[in-house]
């Protein structure tokens, strides 16, 4: 690969992978804030709406480091990826706009109000801004992934002679099934997020021994949100989003588990390294048939191997892509066992009490994030070396007139901020973590 | 179909001037009319619930040309790659500025940054200002359709043509001029006490300065893109536009005459929209100038997405406009009447 094409592939990873960390958290907790606020109208206890200011502050803050960073992926299209750009932004540019419109807006409105007006709008009103919150956020993630399902899976489009992309079907291309699948599994994503931060400071807070009714609480409301995302992000999203690569990428099905040779009782591998060089697995630890069934839902049916597709349309990075697939699947099981755990000893109270299972809880927090990280490695890198899956490749997509100096200087310029900024955020939520429930 | 697709571009690009511009106006004035921390709060206070959702106009406006004329928006974007990244992390610098000082009620960490804020503030119009005159004065496009050109080669504005030369160089202190002063209206809108008497007394300089550099940029623009003027006779939509800014200028002196700083404000408002909508009148149907050959220039009418993706558009976004209207009412409405600094610790 040239170094032109790298740093841009580069740059562009980068800072979608650093945006994404804010998203996440904001989709998740978003869902709580709902859920918080919607119980202390039901049930008129006002330690719901502590938790909700709580867990707003909180939003605010990781909303606003999640501003700033989204903005500079929408330039990047542009900047970056010019002839991708100048290909496909007649089709992508539907959603992105709406995204602006419909989502962002709505998003932008709210936040004030629901940070400040609480004393202005009353209970209800103030819900119901919560609740429009909770829609523009996740309304955001709907269009930022349709336009995503458009890269991984093209459709309601037509191919212009100079290989430009036009649209010719809207609807199609909005509610691609690839998108609504994809749609369903960030989301479970995003609420395990959501959820484990939550339980974690539930966690934090009772093996302190302070806040006890609001540890309690976030315990509670964590753990089973997080117990209920976990395995909804195994089955039925994961698993359909398995099947789906396997029918529309069987190319990267290979690649997400290092597997090259084709076969029926396809084997799933527990452990093992890829060795691109050899074309082979090393320590393969495997469960036969177990990848024909995830995938055609037998476990006889044969699932091709790399050696079946011609070379030029091998992903470009194969242990990375294997690895990501691995770590996502294997923290999303250990998640659900945790949390599975957590929620059967929340009977009686018993969890407040497992001094052990609550400090896993705690320190289980950073794990999401990198599990939704990479989950959107397998993602990406699996779409190569297509940007437009099977029409347009990523190498004929970038700037090809801004050169790999200029780029490198971006990258070391966002290096620079991204660290001073992820460092501000993590100083200010600790603060908050600290001063605890009531705030300053 | 194109021609209102370039209107709607140019719309939504002119309302974020006019909304975004008056937070960067805010920003560029405040270390000099908000002098104690209450001061400060108060100015934050008057921009804190708006500058987010003002933000929102400018990607609004980049989903719009990506949409519509996706040519121009890779061009343009490439071409101009280290100043796009300049214009990236100063907004970056402006949004957390905001966002992160008051939650520590220490005095060197707000002195800090108060600092970002007035700097980031500061440089967006510029470079904002340099753009809009890189539109005019025209970039070497060849017949790639694309290029990609340094920050600087000489102050001269023919070739090699940079970002940064005398021409635009004054259009970015233009708009700097101008969204002060348009910010320093807001605040005199929005504030009581010594904010809004300091507003008021820098409001008038100010819009001394920005008449006075509107007459030269209207006398450069003719040097610098002589086609710009030919198209006056045909261009009905110009000569409106150029009413528009006269009649806000008009209004913003008898905004100040007066002692009524949201007439005043409004006036402004009318000034930067009526300086696009003539430009905009004036240049269609050329989005990027080509200071190569004309032929290789990217308009509206060569550099389109075709008709069926922007009759889509135009049905759901003639839908979403309104209601994104209603949400700025609704806010401008709920924050009516003047700010008070919020309290320690709550809001900004
Ligand atoms: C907490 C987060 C999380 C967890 C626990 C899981 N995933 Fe995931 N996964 C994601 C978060 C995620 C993601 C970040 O949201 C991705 C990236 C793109 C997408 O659609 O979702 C993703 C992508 C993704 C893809 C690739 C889709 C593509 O190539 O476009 C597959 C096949 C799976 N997932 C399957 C699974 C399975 C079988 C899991 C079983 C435990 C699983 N995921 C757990
Ligand atoms: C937030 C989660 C996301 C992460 C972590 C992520 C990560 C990455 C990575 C690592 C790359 C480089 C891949 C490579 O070139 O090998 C990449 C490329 C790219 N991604 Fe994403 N991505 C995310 C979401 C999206 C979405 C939602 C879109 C579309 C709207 C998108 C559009 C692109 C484009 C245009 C490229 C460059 C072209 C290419 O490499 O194919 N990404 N992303
Ligand atoms: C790589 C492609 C992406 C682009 C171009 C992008 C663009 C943006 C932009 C410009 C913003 C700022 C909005 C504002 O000013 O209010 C933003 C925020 C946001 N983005 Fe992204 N984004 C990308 C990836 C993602 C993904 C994959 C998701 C989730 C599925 C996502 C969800 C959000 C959400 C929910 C926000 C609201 C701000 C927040 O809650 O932190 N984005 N994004």
């Amino acid at each position: 690969m040239d170094g032109l094409l790298f740093w841009h592939r580069f740059q562009f990873g980068f800072t979608a992978t650093f945006h994404y960390l804010f998203p996440q958290l904001t989709m998740g907790l978003a869902l709580m804030i709902v859920i918080f606020k919607g119980l202390a109208l039901a049930r008129g206890e006002e330690r719901y709406n502590e938790a909700a200011r709580f867990w707003i502050r909180i939003f605010g803050l990781t909303f606003g480091v999640g501003v700033v960073t989204g903005i500079p992926l929408e330039f990047q299209f542009g900047t970056n990826w010019a002839r991708f750009s100048r290909d496909a932004g007649g089709v992508i540019g539907q959603t992105l706009a709406m995204e602006g419109m419909f989502a962002f807006f709505l998003e932008s409105t709210f936040l004030g109000l629901l940070v400040w007006g609480e004393r202005r709008l009353g209970p209800k009103l103030h819900a119901a801004t919560a609740l429009a919150l909770f829609l523009g956020s996740w309304l955001s993630g709907f269009f930022i992934v349709a336009t995503n399902a458009f890269m991984q899976h093209p459709v309601g489009h037509r191919v212009l002679a100079d290989g430009s992309l036009q649209l010719v079907d809207f609807w199609a291309f909005l509610m691609n099934p690839w998108g609504l699948v994809q749609y369903a599994h960030t989301m479970t994503g995003a609420v395990v997020t959501g959820s484990f931060v939550v339980a974690a400071v539930g966690a934090f807070w009772t093996l302190q021994g302070v806040h006890a009714a609001q540890a309690r609480l976030y315990l509670k409301a964590g753990v089973i949100a997080g117990f209920l995302g976990a395995c909804a992000a195994a089955f039925p999203t994961g698993d359909l989003n398995g099947k789906q690569v396997a029918r529309h990428q069987p190319v990267a099905l290979a690649a997400m588990e290092g597997r090259w040779k084709s076969g029926r009782y396809a084997e799933v591998n527990l452990i093992g390294q890829p060795d691109v060089a050899r074309q082979r697995l090393d320590n393969p630890v495997r469960l036969p048939g177990v990848l024909s069934f995830i995938a055609y839902g037998s476990f006889s049916s044969d699932v091709k191997g790399l050696e079946d597709f011609p070379k030029d349309t091998w992903p470009t990075e194969l242990e990375l892509l294997y690895y990501g697939f691995h770590i996502m699947v294997g923290l999303g099981t250990l998640f659900i066992g945790l949390m599975g755990l957590g929620a059967l000893l929340l009977r009686g109270g018993r969890l407040e009490r497992a001094r052990p299972l609550l400090w896993c809880i705690m320190l289980a927090f950073p794990f999401p994030f990198i599990a939704n990280s990479a989950g959107w490695m397998v993602a990406e890198l699996g779409r190569q070396p297509w940007t437009v899956f099977g029409l347009l490749r990523t190498s004929a997509g970038t700037s090809a007139l801004v050169h790999p100096g200029q780029t490198v200087f971006t990258i070391l310029g966002f290096a620079g901020l991204y660290l001073v900024l992820g460092l501000l955020y993590l100083f200010l939520v600790s603060r908050e973590v600290a001063h605890g429930p009531k705030g300053h | 179909m194109e021609m209102l697709w370039f209107w709607m571009v140019s719309v939504v690009v002119a309302l974020y001037a006019v909304m975004d511009g008056f937070d960067f106006g805010a920003g560029a004035l405040h270390l000099f009319v908000a002098r104690t921390d209450t001061e400060r709060r108060e100015v934050l206070g008057a921009i804190g619930p708006l500058w987010d959702g003002n933000e929102v106009w400018l990607l609004a406006g980049g989903g719009l040309l990506f949409l519509g004329f996706p040519r121009v928006l890779a061009a343009g974007f490439s071409g101009f790659y280290l100043a796009m990244f300049m214009v990236i992390w100063t907004l970056i610098l402006r949004g957390i500025s905001i966002e992160f000082r008051s939650h520590v009620s220490d005095r060197l960490w707000r002195a800090f940054w108060d600092g970002g804020f007035a700097l980031s503030s500061t440089l967006m119009p510029v470079l904002l200002g340099a753009a809009l005159g890189n539109v005019v004065r025209g970039v070497p496009l060849d017949g790639s359709g694309f290029f990609n050109i340094p920050l600087f080669t000489h102050w001269g504005v023919g070739n090699p043509v940079g970002i940064l030369d005398w021409y635009t160089l004054l259009t970015g202190l233009l708009v700097l001029a101008t969204l002060t002063a348009h910010g320093a209206l807001f605040l005199a809108w929005k504030t009581t006490g010594a904010v809004h008497r300091r507003c008021l007394a820098a409001a008038r300089p100010l819009w001394a300065v920005v008449a006075v550099i509107a007459l030269l940029a209207t006398f450069a623009t003719a040097r610098v893109n002589p086609d710009v003027y030919a198209r006056l006779p045909h261009a009905p939509l110009a000569w409106a536009g150029m009413a528009l800014f006269l009649a806000g200028l008009g209004t913003v002196a008898a905004g100040l005459w007066k002692g009524r700083p949201l007439l005043a404000f409004l006036g402004s408002g009318a000034f930067i929209v009526g300086i696009l909508a003539a430009t905009a009148a004036c240049v269609w149907p050329v989005m990027l100038r080509s200071t190569i050959d004309p032929a290789f220039s990217l308009s509206a009418l060569n550099a389109n997405a075709g008709s069926y993706g922007m009759r889509s558009g135009l049905v759901w976004w003639a839908l979403a406009f309104p209601v994104v209207i209603a949400y700025f009412a609704m806010l401008f409405r709920i924050h009516r009447g003047k700010v008070r600094a919020a309290g320690d610790g709550e809001g900004y």
